[in-house]
């Protein structure tokens, strides 16, 4: 299998109030096969092999569906590659001699806890505020009694395929969150269960996107370009009319 | 140790319904009294948790990611079954007569108010035209009742349960501990009363006490080091429960899937699982002759052997996983495999392309062919894709009766952390079934029993038990911290997959378990000795956490060799090679075995004390499986 050789230059910071740095490193011979992350794997065992500590970085299933991995490389998120995520990233992409820099998702709503690894929180905390149906357990009627057009169970599918990683933020001039909330906004309010709710989840994700420090919306739309799972910015145009609908026409 | 499996009496259809009628109640009023302890926060975790705060008890939801819409759950793709009026004998038979015919049936009966559950919280399943719920078939089931959410199904419905998450944790009923890892159960007085964690961020150990405690920590598959889980998936909470006194049941029993993306070098860190669903459009295929280099297009038909759609004319490509991963690995040993390394089967979307045309093909599977593409840089509507076998469920776990609690009183365990459902095989699309019935309504209706019958001491996390624990749990912390050897935890980890893999995998015989068994203590061994683990324990450390998961998958390894060495008949995923037909099927010996095996743990360097419940199969008669 076809080696490459990288520089590689990583973001590093021991802690949330600690000083951090670019620390520059040689990769050795990469396999093109390899993912992103395998590449990281490669440099930290090496790192621990000499005794120093290894670059710490989120990821988990490393499918493309979890959302914990996601760093900035080479200014973008989850790098070059179009609608994939950084443990998708694969270094076939890259060329012999390339240099990388690779820094964490930045934004005021997000910390940094240490290295590349950052708390999103945050979004967690937009989705106590109503991005959800509130049914409880054994109270839903049988799930043929209200039939749902395809083409909307699609629409809904297409913004609930969000995987909440923060990229949408980290793209975002303003560190917007309007990508994601707009992403749960339209999945819920397309469908009729979610019809019901639809003024109180927009005025209270809204409000709360605004008190944790995300940003407003200013139609760059590098979210979009950002976004692993191509979700579109339309969301972010039914979030719009969702909160408009919400302030005019509704009692909440 | 006497296990009662308590499974109420009375024909299969009614006795969910009686032991639901039968339990004690705590009333409504009473159930802020109670606090519950719910660790991991997949589907069968985050859907306990958001269930039990709905009905009133003080719930702590535990989870080593950032955010409980991350477990594992969420890469399920193919769907999720339910029975809707079908019965569901062919889970019974699909788990080869090893799974509780009971809990088998009560899953089917929950099932329809799964799928009516979801769809109430939103989850956007895929649709007919006429706006009503369309469904597929899936592998091994022999009808199409398999509900899905494109390729993303688990996706879909972890994130309906962590919405009903959220919704208790603005009420408050549910407190959440992000990146937070289980290092200890606490069992007072014979009871579960709590757990020491370690906050992965700082370090901090800390003690949580409660009236019980719910382990839905996931499965043990990483214990091959390569497997589909998630990388942080790990048998810690479970391993350190049974040794507290839980016992662990049916440890060998793994499941293999077939469609995996083939490995293709030392430094992979996972396999990536390609849904079962593609068998259903895909035709499994490798040459007819050995050693065929030829890229797949350039075979000529009459040069191909579809060996599936052959030798099981009924099934065909849908042939359980089991059968279908042992068959993958039937022709790669006689060299017919493809591909560098020759482990590897075509699978063929050509003649489903020509059929239903490539855009129907594109709809179904687009998203599986994109991640193909992405991880391989092949187009799979150009040429066959390339799969083999990988770790990827493990139907063994902690033991547990009906009501879902383990042999310590007030200790549950749900999902693929248990045992109970699946038996030596468990059929495509319903673990995701499993973890959402569990959580969402068999543990809520059985919880209360304990609650309003058990007597609860007071106590607080004061206890003297609780600071024996965080001593145990610091003191093994410094002791990984300060070996300061040459080797890292993932170089252990390789070690102890690859032999797992070659002993303890697809094909086990006694020889090689016997290898293993003497292999693993000694590998053990020389982790205690030569660890190298940088970094301190007051603050984040990725190779700290890994050490302790590794440290526990190297004593748990032991319990899965003794317990596949034990069983020395073929069933399901296990396979002995000293047990097969005429044909090379798994040939049961249902006189000797068939039973749960369970296992006690002895203590330090001691053997585990094994315990038999035995299986009783009221309504289906046992019978050799065939899928010709």
């Amino acid at each position: 299998m076809k080696t490459i050789n990288l520089t590689l230059k990583i973001w590093r910071q021991a802690g949330p109030d600690a000083q951090g740095s670019f620390q520059t490193f040689e990769s050795g011979p990469i396999s093109i096969a390899m993912s992103f992350l395998e590449m990281l794997d490669v440099l930290n065992e090496r790192l621990i092999n000499s005794g120093d500590e290894p670059v710490a970085f989120d990821h988990d299933c490393r499918e493309g569906i979890c959302g914990m991995c996601g760093s900035v490389v080479n200014g973008e998120p989850h790098g070059p590659e179009k609608q994939t995520t950084l443990c998708q990233l694969h270094m076939r992409y890259f060329k012999d001699g390339d240099t990388i820099v690779i820094e964490p998702f930045r934004a005021k709503a997000f910390k940094l806890l240490k290295d590349l690894v950052i708390d999103r929180s945050a979004f967690d905390t937009l989705i106590t505020e109503g991005g959800y149906v509130s049914v409880n357990t054994g109270a839903a009627p049988d799930a043929n009694s209200i039939p749902v057009p395809a083409p909307k169970a699609e629409q809904a599918l297409d913004a609930a395929e969000c995987i909440g990683c923060g990229a949408c933020v980290a793209a975002c001039p303003n560190a917007s969150a309007m990508l994601f909330v707009g992403a749960k906004i339209s999945h819920l309010a397309l469908l009729p269960q979610g019809n019901l709710e639809r003024a109180k989840r927009a005025l209270g994700m809204v409000k709360k996107m605004d008190e944790l420090g995300f940003g407003n919306c200013g139609n760059e739309r590098l979210c979009e370009e950002a976004c692993p799972k191509g979700i579109s910015i339309r969301n972010i145009a039914r979030l719009n009319r969702e909160y408009m609908r919400a302030t005019f026409c509704s009692d909440e | 140790m006497h296990l009662n499996p308590q499974i109420p009496s009375g024909p299969l259809n009614e006795k969910w319904e009686r032991c639901r009628f039968e339990a004690k109640l705590v009333n409504p009023a009473n159930k802020r009294k109670f606090d519950i302890i719910v660790v991991g926060a997949g589907l069968a975790g985050a859907s306990a948790s958001a269930t039990l705060g709905e009905l009133g008890y003080n719930v702590k939801t535990f989870y080593i990611q950032d955010s409980p819409r991350r477990g594992h759950s969420i890469a399920a793709q193919g769907g999720i079954n339910a029975a809707k009026n079908y019965p569901n004998d062919d889970t019974i038979k699909g788990g080869d007569f090893r799974a509780r015919e009971a809990n088998v049936y009560r899953l089917a009966q929950i099932s329809n108010s799964i799928i009516d559950q979801c769809v109430a919280q939103g989850v956007p399943f895929a649709r007919e035209y006429g706006g009503l719920l369309a469904n597929r078939s899936f592998g091994g089931a022999q009808v199409s009742r398999t509900f899905y959410a494109r390729g993303q199904t688990g996706q879909q419905l972890l994130l309906g349960a962590y919405g009903a998450l959220m919704r208790q944790v603005k009420t408050g009923k549910v407190i959440l501990y992000p990146r937070t890892e289980m290092l200890d159960l606490v069992v007072i007085n014979g009871q579960a009363r709590g757990i020491v964690t370690r906050n992965l961020i700082t370090g901090a150990i800390e003690s949580h006490a409660a009236h019980a405690v719910v382990l839905a920590t996931g499965g043990y598959g990483n214990v091959y080091y390569l497997s589909t889980n998630a990388m942080a998936s790990n048998v810690t909470a479970t391993w350190r429960a049974y040794k507290k006194g839980a016992c662990f049941a049916n440890p060998c029993f793994v499941q293999i899937h077939p469609t995996c993306i083939p490995v293709h070098g030392t430094y992979q860190s996972k396999l990536t699982l390609m849904s079962e669903s593609l068998r259903n459009d895909g035709r499994v295929w490798v040459p007819k002759k050995a050693g065929d280099q030829r890229p797949p297009v350039e075979i000529p038909e009459d040069e191909r052997d579809y060996y599936l759609e052959k030798k099981y004319p009924s099934f065909g490509n849908l042939v359980p996983r089991d059968v279908a991963s042992r068959n993958a690995k039937e022709q790669c040993d006689l060299g017919k495999g493809a591909g560098e390394t020759g482990l590897a089967v075509y699978l063929d979307f050509a003649d489903a392309i020509t059929r239903d045309g490539e855009d129907v093909i594109q709809k179904k599977y687009g998203n599986l062919f994109h991640m193909y593409e992405k991880i391989t840089g092949q187009d799979p509507v150009k040429e066959p894709m390339m799969i083999y076998p990988a770790v990827h469920y493990t139907m063994g776990g902690l033991w547990v009766d009906y009501h879902l609690m383990s042999n310590i009183p007030g200790l549950y365990v749900l999902g693929e952390a248990n045992f109970s459902d699946h038996g030596a095989n468990r059929l495509g699309a319903s673990a995701l079934m499993q973890g959402l019935a569990d959580g969402y309504f068999v543990l809520p209706a059985t919880i209360c029993d304990h609650l309003a019958t058990a007597d609860f001491q007071d106590l607080d996390i004061g206890h003297a038990a609780f600071r024996e624990a965080e001593t145990a749990a610091t003191d093994r912390i410094n002791k990984l911290l300060s070996i300061n050897g040459k080797r890292t935890p993932d170089d252990f980890h390789r070690e102890l997959g690859l032999l797992m893999w070659d002993y303890c995998g697809m094909a086990r015989n006694e020889a090689g378990l016997t290898k293993a068994l003497t292999r693993i203590p000694e590998i053990r061994e020389e982790f205690w000795h030569n660890l190298r683990v940088p970094g301190g324990d007051g603050d984040l450390n990725q190779t700290l956490e890994r050490a302790g998961r590794i440290a526990d998958f190297l004593e748990f390894a032991e319990l899965m060799v003794i317990d596949a060495l034990d069983r020395k008949e073929s069933c399901g995923c296990h396979f002995r090679e000293e047990s097969q037909t005429e044909e090379n099927e798994a040939q049961r010996d249902d006189e000797n075995y068939t039973h749960v095996s369970v296992w006690q743990y002895g203590g330090e360097g001691k053997k585990p004390i094994f315990h038999r419940e035995s299986l009783v199969f009221e309504n289906v008669q046992p019978s050799q499986r065939s899928y010709k």
